[in-house]
């Protein structure tokens, strides 16, 4: 009878093989699936994706308490590591491999969470219209000079927040405040839903300088060479340019953290690192890796070296002051 | 009435109301944590924008659904014109496209980067007089355009099944036909317009996906900020219960105005009124627009997309994908028809304030953000496996799962979502059934569950099938309960447009959204060849 009982739990529950990783990630299958195939190729260890938007799976975890299955979460962004770490959702992990392979600004201080892909978000421009030496800062987007030519994102999406979080920690929020309000007085039309639709909008014309992330146009120039946009690195003279991390820390109540910690470090190995700026077009965390595919022509850049982290812990604040400044 | 029958009633829709209070009251139990900070800032700088903005979009989308679903519904199924055959079905096709896609579709076409645009620019020098898409009235008109065919098929329904003694009976008090349908047809149809335009109202107020694309901040998008940017549950949740608040107003109000009006009439073949010369034309014209811009050309759109990365992304998984969509579909509609069933036979043999209330209740579901009740669900569930975990544990089990990753779960959460859409249909259908033919068969002896099956399941007939293809359709859809409640690895074609739409892909998403639309292509057509059967 027990038996019986046991084995039908088993089917209803599947077991969970001891060699394998459970992941929950919101970043989407078909950017991280090709890592996981590679790693298992090599260490034989299998990996399961269950993947969500950030905020599901942080509460996911949350409701699971020391039951859930997963091993790894992996977001897309810092600020909702740092959360997921404020949470008390993530461990931390020691690793000489991670700390090597990552720059102390791509990481968490406490070790709960690394950056594993750079995604620098910075100024594009019509190549037609602008000349590069008219462009130099985030903050020179304020100017009137730019009234009707600005293009942005919706101040909903999370890189913008993190953009804005740094900015509040850099030049204070007093500051942050009148350069987002002149964003806005400068803006030629209403902000964009995402920044695929942004970069064509500089393209068509609708205006000529913006914010984006860089591989939104590295997946244009994948298909399109003359495209008429083009990256311009910001505030290179001052604190560089704003990155964020896709990144991943070892939940608390892994049940394989050694295997979750091997994948991390992994991820964080040279090959994989290749594989995030060749086919996903982002940059690799790893100093080392040189970018090798249509993001080189935009050379090398600052970034800037403000812990990611502080995007999460101030990304309430940059929120609330984008609501100020009427920044939707 | 005893007193054991006035609670027997309220009884019996308890395990279906329950279904749904209990994530509601989830979100609910929020209230007990008041968060002053946001709530200030919310009513400062965001409550008063997203308030306007939603009411808006309420309004304009009822009214847009009414103008567009109610004559449709009346042209094809009282009147004859060109093409008025195929139209009837044609027009259905909408309910198959999901309402971010159309979005998507249509602002990439009509916004200043779009082909539109772009032609008038090389014609004219400029497009600046073209009017905004991203704007309220592209909001509305996306909007309508998704959710029309909610009124058109209950309202069409109606519209058949009412029959042409009425109008006849009016003509021969000497109305004209014009003022017939005003004042006999179109009261007649009242429950159904009603049930249809609710629909409709709840899924606007519910939506995430539509106005994300347009940047458009309603009621909705202001709990997922409250959620996501300032990371305040409690904040967002308290949100979501003032939304659902304002949905049971209106549903009360809704059937107060009906009042104790009953709607039951008998069939008999109606007569078409043929529409003769331009009037004809006119009328399939203004069909074939609707068609063009709802359905046909974002089709199209789509169908290019896909062709351009079916190459790189049709892979092996694809029959996993459809079978998945197709057999959540199918199962979710066959228990939300039994649901449906249940909740509006119960309403119907007990009356009173109490079953009222509860079957307002019942259907709440789909008024609330998916991602909310997703999660609402989620948590009671995670609570109840670890209390099962830890008495089972010392048996010998190691797994971490028990409901959560169980098919069940994700069922009975998408029966919480769905309900009012299986409902409104049943419940419509089962006005139409009359006193008279209740107490013969009752004089019969026919009783409780031999009333139920011998009478109301027969002559539901129409109705339940109704409820079952609109279910299929929206289930196949819908997005954060399926992506929060399914097993590991059971991805659907809906999961497939999150990965590819969660960073912007959406050329690449086509390939799914085409799939989902072809799937729910067959029960529409389906659905219009039972409606016109009769």
């Amino acid at each position: 009878m027990k038996t019986t009982a046991l084995i039908v739990l088993a089917l209803l529950a599947g077991t969970a093989s001891a060699e394998s990783v459970t992941v929950y990630s919101a970043r989407n299958e078909q950017l991280i699936k090709p890592l996981f195939d590679a790693f298992t190729k090599e260490t034989g260890v299998e990996v399961k994706l269950h993947s969500d938007k950030e905020g599901p799976l942080l509460e996911r975890l949350k409701a699971e308490g020391s039951n859930t299955p997963a091993d790894v979460l992996i977001t897309v962004d810092a600020g909702n590591l740092w959360q997921a770490s404020n949470m008390g959702l993530l461990r931390t992990i020691k690793s000489p491999a991670l700390e090597s392979n990552i720059p102390a600004h791509l990481r968490d201080p406490k070790g709960e969470w690394y950056g594993l892909s750079v995604r620098a978000r910075t100024i594009m421009f019509n190549k037609t219209q602008v000349k590069a030496d008219q462009l130099s800062t985030y903050a020179d987007l304020a100017d009137p000079k730019w009234k009707g030519k600005l293009c942005l994102r919706t101040s909903k999406k999370v890189y913008n927040q993190s953009l804005v979080a740094t900015m509040i920690e850099e030049l204070g929020e007093k500051k942050t405040e009148a350069i987002v309000r002149g964003w806005v007085a400068n803006l030629a039309t209403d902000v964009f839903a995402d920044d695929t639709a942004l970069i064509k909008a500089i393209a068509a014309g609708q205006c000529q300088v913006g914010i984006a992330n860089t591989y939104y146009l590295g997946r244009i120039l994948d298909k399109e060479k003359d495209y008429p946009v083009t990256v311009f690195w910001a505030d290179q003279k001052g604190q560089g340019t704003h990155v964020n991390v896709s990144g991943a820390g070892v939940t608390r109540h892994a049940k394989n953290a050694a295997g979750a910690q091997k994948l991390i470090e992994w991820l964080s190995s040279d090959k994989a690192q290749f594989i995030y700026t060749d086919k996903d077009l982002e940059y690799p965390a790893n100093p080392k890796i040189q970018p090798d595919s249509v993001i080189k022509s935009w050379g090398p850049f600052k970034q800037d070296t403000i812990n990611v982290a502080k995007a999460g812990q101030l990304q309430a604040e940059a929120t609330k002051l984008m609501d100020r400044a009427g920044y939707r | 009435m005893t007193r054991s029958f006035a609670l027997k009633g309220p009884l019996y829709l308890l395990p279906i109301v329950l279904l749904t209070l209990v994530p509601l009251l989830v979100v609910l139990a929020s209230f007990l944590n008041p968060q002053p900070e946001v709530w200030g800032h919310l009513r400062e700088f965001v409550l008063p924008r997203v308030l306007l903005n939603t009411l808006w979009l309420v309004l304009g989308a009822s009214c847009g659904v009414l103008l567009l679903g109610v004559p449709l519904a009346w042209l094809t199924a009282a009147c004859e014109f060109p093409g008025r055959r195929w139209l009837s079905w044609a027009l259905m096709l909408p309910l198959a496209m999901p309402a971010y896609v159309l979005a998507f579709v249509q602002v990439g076409l009509l916004d200043f980067t779009g082909p539109l645009q772009s032609l008038l620019r090389q014609w004219f020098g400029t497009s600046a007089w073209f009017p905004p898409i991203r704007s309220t009235g592209g909001v509305i008109l996306v909007l309508t355009l998704s959710f029309y065919p909610y009124v058109y098929l209950l309202a069409r329904n109606a519209f058949m099944t009412q029959g042409a003694r009425a109008i006849e009976a009016a003509q021969m008090l000497g109305l004209t036909r014009w003022q017939a349908f005003w004042r006999v047809a179109l009261p007649l149809a009242r429950p159904w317009i009603a049930g249809g335009v609710m629909l409709a109202l709840m899924e606007t107020l519910a939506d995430f996906g539509t106005v994300s694309v347009f940047n458009y901040d309603t009621f909705t998008t202001a709990i997922y900020k409250a959620w996501f940017a300032l990371f305040n549950l409690p904040a967002a949740a308290q949100l979501a219960s003032l939304l659902v608040m304002i949905v049971l107003v209106l549903a009360v109000l809704e059937q107060q105005q009906r009042g104790r009006r009953q709607y039951s009439s008998r069939m008999a073949a109606p007569q078409r009124i043929a529409l003769r010369g331009w009037r004809g034309w006119f009328a399939s014209a203004f069909a074939s627009v609707v068609l063009l811009i709802a359905f046909v050309i974002p089709f199209i759109q789509l169908l290019l997309w896909a062709k351009g990365v079916w190459a790189d992304d049709f892979d092996e998984r694809y029959p996993g994908f459809i079978g998945r969509s197709l057999l959540l579909g199918l199962l979710a509609a066959g228990l939300l028809v039994v649901l449906a069933l249940w909740l509006s036979f119960v309403q119907r043999r007990y009356k009173g304030m109490g079953v009222q209330l509860m079957g307002k209740l019942a259907v709440l579901g789909y008024a609330v953000p998916g991602t909310v009740l997703a999660v609402g669900v989620f948590i009671p569930v995670a609570w109840l496996d670890n209390v099962l975990l830890a008495w089972i544990r010392p048996l010998g089990f190691s797994g971490s799962e028990l409901l959560k990753g169980s098919i069940l779960v994700m069922l009975l959460a998408l029966a919480a979502r769905f309900l009012a859409v299986a409902f409104q249909p049943v419940d419509a259908a089962m006005q139409r059934i009359t006193r008279n033919q209740e107490d013969a068969a009752r004089s019969l002896g026919c009783n409780g569950r031999g009333l139920l099956l011998r009478l109301y399941v027969p002559l539901l007939r129409g109705g339940l099938f109704t409820a079952a293809l609109m279910a299929f359709v929206d289930v196949m859809k819908e997005m954060p309960i399926t992506l929060m409640t399914r097993p590991f690895g059971w991805n659907t074609l809906a999961v497939r447009v999150f990965e590819m739409t969660s960073e912007g892909m959406w050329d690449r998403a086509a390939l799914p959204s085409l799939f989902i639309v072809l799937a729910g292509l067959l029960p529409v057509i389906l659905l219009v060849r039972q409606t016109d059967g009769h």
